[in-house]
C-alpha cells in the first residue's frame, strides 16, 4: 500500500525485535483496546486497579524497550486535558475538602484523579502500539480486523501524502516569511489562509494526477494487495490475556 | 499557553465520559463512517481512494498550520466544516474521521475508548452542522463567490459552536466530572464562539482562494456559475473579525445569563450540604457550583433548549448583518489574495 519511509508517521514506529514488536499486528489492535476498554469502565474509586494498569503498561514498556523519555514526551499530548482536570476541583460541586486553603470539591478530586489516570493508561497503550508496529503492519491488521479496505486505502494514501503536503505547506510559509510576512493578529491571517486554499486545490489535482497514474497501472477500483505475508506471532490468547490484570483486579475487589 | 485551539480542540482522552456515552457515540460513529464509505464510493467512483486519502491529508496539514490570533499567539484549523463545503457533508466527515482516528491510534491524540465522541463532536457534527448551516445561509446571501465565502465563514464558526454543544450534551448523559451542565455548556460554548471566529475567517479565506483558482472544487458551490464564481471575492478580514468578536462576546453573554438565571443547582447542593456561606466566600463566581449535570436533567434541558436557539438565532442574525458590514468595508487596495500558481 505504499507508505513512504523517513515521514513523520513512520517515526512513531521504534525499530527492535522484542516479544512486543513480534506479535501480529491485529492481535496487538485487539489486545490494546481490550485492555484500554477494561480500564475505561473502571470505577473511579478503584484505586488498585488503575495501578494495575499502570504496572501494566510500564511492564509493556519495558518489554517493548521503549525509551522511557520517548514514552514520556509522546504522553503530553494528553498534558490539555490534563489542565482541564485541575480545575475540575476547582469549580465542581458537592462536598468540599480544604487543601492547603485551598476549597476543593472532594468529588472534584475524584473526577480528576480518574481523567487523568484513564488518560495516561490509554495513551500509553497506544503508544506502545504504534512504537511497536509499523505503520504498513498497522493497516494490515486493520484489514484483517474486517476493516472496509477502501477505509484502510483512504488513510494509507493520507499517511503516504502527508508529509509531501506539509513540506509543501512548509515551503510556502517559507516564502511567505522571506518576503516579511509576519502576522501577529487574526486579521493578517489572509495570506496563510490563502497558502491553505492554494495546498488544497494542489492536493485536490494531485489526487487527480495520482488517480490517472494508478489507471495507467490497471488500477480497478480496488487496492492490489502486495503487502500481505504469512503471519506470524498470531498469538490470539494475547489479546484475552491483555486485559486480565485490571479485570481481575476489578472483579476480586467487588466480592 | 500560545496554542489555544490545540487545547479545546477536544481530543478528548480515555475516561472523559462515561461508558454508556462511549459506546452510543461510538455506533453512531461507525454508521455514518459506513454511510460516508457508500456515499463517497457514489460521488467519487474509483477516484475516492486517492482523493479522498489526499483531502484527509489535506485536512491533517491544515491542523498542522498555525495562524495568528492575537499578539503573537496562534491556532489552528480544525476543518469539518471547511472539508464539508469543498467535498459535501459526507465526503467531508469520512476524511475528517479518518484524521481523528488516524491521531487517536497512531499519535494517542484523543483515547481510543473516546473515539466514538470524538469523532461525533469534531467531524459528523462539525460536517454536518456545519454543511446545514451553510445551506440554510446560502439561502439568503447572495449568488455569487461573496455569497459562498459568507456563507462558508458563518458556517464554520456556527460549525464550532455546535461541535462543543454537542460535547455539553454528551456532558449532560455521561458526566465524569461534578461540573454541572450549565457550566460545561456555558464555558464550552463561550470559549468555542471566540475559537469559531478563527475558524470562520481561515474556513472563508480558504474558500476564496479555491473558488479563485478551481471553483468546480467547491461542492457548496455546484449550483453556481462557474464564470461567476471566479471572480474574486473581496472579504473586509479586519471588519469581519471585529465584528464577528463583537458578535461573539453578545452571544456568550446571552448564553452565560442562562446559566446565571439557573442558580437552583448550587442552592440545592449548598443548602443540602449546608455550606451555603462558605460557598459563597469562595473566589470563583457562584454560578460555577451546582450538583451532578444528570440530576438536573429537567432545568438543564429546557435551558439548553432556549439557550442553544437563541444562541444560534442571535449567532445568524447578527453574523448576517455583519457581512453585510464587512462587504461595504472592503479595502479596494487588498491585494494580498494572490495565490502561489507554481503548482
Amino acid at each position: 500500500m505504499g507508505v513512504g519511509h523517513g515521514s513523520a508517521v513512520d517515526r512513531l514506529h521504534l525499530g527492535g525485535d522484542t516479544v512486543v514488536h513480534r506479535l501480529a499486528a491485529h492481535i496487538k489492535i485487539v489486545a490494546t483496546f481490550a485492555f484500554v476498554v477494561a480500564v475505561a469502565v473502571t470505577p473511579r474509586q478503584r484505586v488498585e486497579v488503575f495501578a494495575v494498569g499502570a504496572a501494566c503498561v510500564v511492564a509493556l514498556v519495558a518489554l517493548a524497550r521503549i525509551p522511557v523519555r520517548v514514552w514520556l514526551t509522546r504522553c503530553t499530548v494528553i498534558l490539555p486535558f490534563m489542565t482541564m482536570a485541575i480545575l475540575v476541583p476547582l469549580v465542581g460541586g458537592g462536598e468540599q475538602t480544604e487543601v492547603v486553603g485551598v476549597s476543593l470539591s472532594v468529588d472534584g478530586l475524584w473526577a480528576a484523579f480518574n481523567i487523568a489516570a484513564k488518560a495516561f493508561i490509554g495513551a500509553s497503550a497506544s503508544i506502545v502500539l504504534a512504537a511497536t508496529t509499523p505503520v504498513t503492519e498497522l493497516l494490515e491488521g486493520f484489514t484483517r480486523l474486517r476493516v472496509p479496505r477502501v477505509l484502510i486505502s483512504i488513510v494509507a494514501f493520507m499517511i503516504r501524502y502527508l508529509d509531501l503536503l506539509v513540506g509543501q505547506l512548509g515551503r510556502m510559509r517559507t516564502a511567505m516569511v522571506a518576503r516579511a510576512h509576519d502576522p501577529r493578529w487574526l486579521w493578517q491571517a489572509k495570506p496563510i489562509a490563502s497558502s491553505a486554499g492554494a495546498l488544497f486545490v494542489r492536493s485536490y489535482e494531485r489526487g487527480e494526477r495520482v488517480h490517472q497514474a494508478m489507471l495507467a497501472r490497471g488500477y480497478t477500483g480496488v487496492m492490489p494487495d502486495i503487502d500481505s505475508r504469512p503471519q506470524s506471532g498470531t498469538q490470539w490468547w494475547v489479546a484475552v490475556v491483555a486485559p486480565l490484570p485490571v479485570v481481575v483486579t476489578l472483579i476480586v475487589g467487588m466480592l | 499557553m500560545s496554542h489555544l485551539p490545540a487545547v479545546l480542540a477536544m481530543h478528548a482522552p480515555d475516561g472523559f465520559l462515561e461508558p454508556g456515552v462511549a459506546l452510543v457515540t461510538a455506533v453512531i460513529a461507525v454508521a455514518i463512517t459506513a454511510l460516508g464509505l457508500r456515499r463517497a464510493s457514489a460521488e467519487l467512483g474509483d477516484r475516492q481512494v486517492p482523493l479522498a486519502g489526499l483531502a484527509a491529508a489535506f485536512i491533517f496539514a491544515a491542523q498542522m498550520f498555525n495562524f495568528p490570533v492575537a499578539a503573537g499567539t496562534t491556532g489552528h484549523l480544525l476543518g469539518g466544516a471547511l472539508a464539508a463545503i469543498l467535498l459535501g457533508p459526507w465526503v467531508g466527515s469520512l476524511i475528517v474521521t479518518v484524521v481523528v482516528v488516524v491521531q487517536a491510534v497512531l499519535f494517542a491524540d484523543g483515547g481510543l475508548t473516546a473515539l466514538g465522541y470524538n469523532t461525533v463532536n469534531m467531524s459528523i457534527v462539525t460536517a454536518f452542522g456545519g454543511w446545514a448551516a451553510f445551506r440554510l445561509l446560502r439561502r439568503v446571501m447572495p449568488a455569487n463567490s461573496a455569497g459562498v465565502v459568507g456563507a462558508t465563514a458563518l458556517a464554520a464558526g456556527i460549525s464550532v459552536v455546535l461541535s462543543s454543544a454537542a460535547f455539553s450534551i454528551e456532558w449532560l448523559f455521561g458526566a465524569s466530572a461534578p461540573v454541572a451542565f450549565d457550566t460545561v455548556f456555558g464555558a464550552m460554548v463561550g470559549v468555542h464562539a471566540l475559537i469559531g471566529i478563527g475558524e470562520g475567517l481561515i474556513s472563508g479565506l480558504v474558500i476564496a482562494a479555491v473558488l479563485a483558482a478551481r471553483p468546480d472544487l467547491v461542492a457548496g458551490a455546484a449550483d453556481l456559475d462557474l464564470a461567476d464564481l471566479s471572480r474574486p471575492a473581496k472579504v473586509g478580514t479586519r471588519t469581519f473579525v471585529i465584528g464577528a468578536f463583537v458578535a461573539t462576546v453578545v452571544v456568550a453573554a446571552v448564553v452565560s445569563q442562562f446559566a446565571v438565571d439557573n442558580p437552583d443547582g448550587l442552592e440545592k447542593v449548598a443548602e443540602d450540604q449546608g455550606f451555603i456561606d462558605s460557598a459563597r466566600d469562595h473566589a470563583l463566581d457562584s454560578s460555577i457550583f451546582a450538583d451532578y449535570a444528570t440530576s438536573g436533567v429537567d432545568n438543564a434541558s429546557v435551558s439548553l433548549a432556549v439557550a442553544g436557539v437563541a444562541g444560534v438565532l442571535i449567532t445568524l442574525a447578527v453574523g448576517y448583518g455583519l457581512l453585510g458590514a464587512s462587504r461595504l468595508g472592503r479595502r479596494p487596495e487588498d491585494t494580498s489574495n494572490k495565490i502561489p500558481q507554481n503548482a
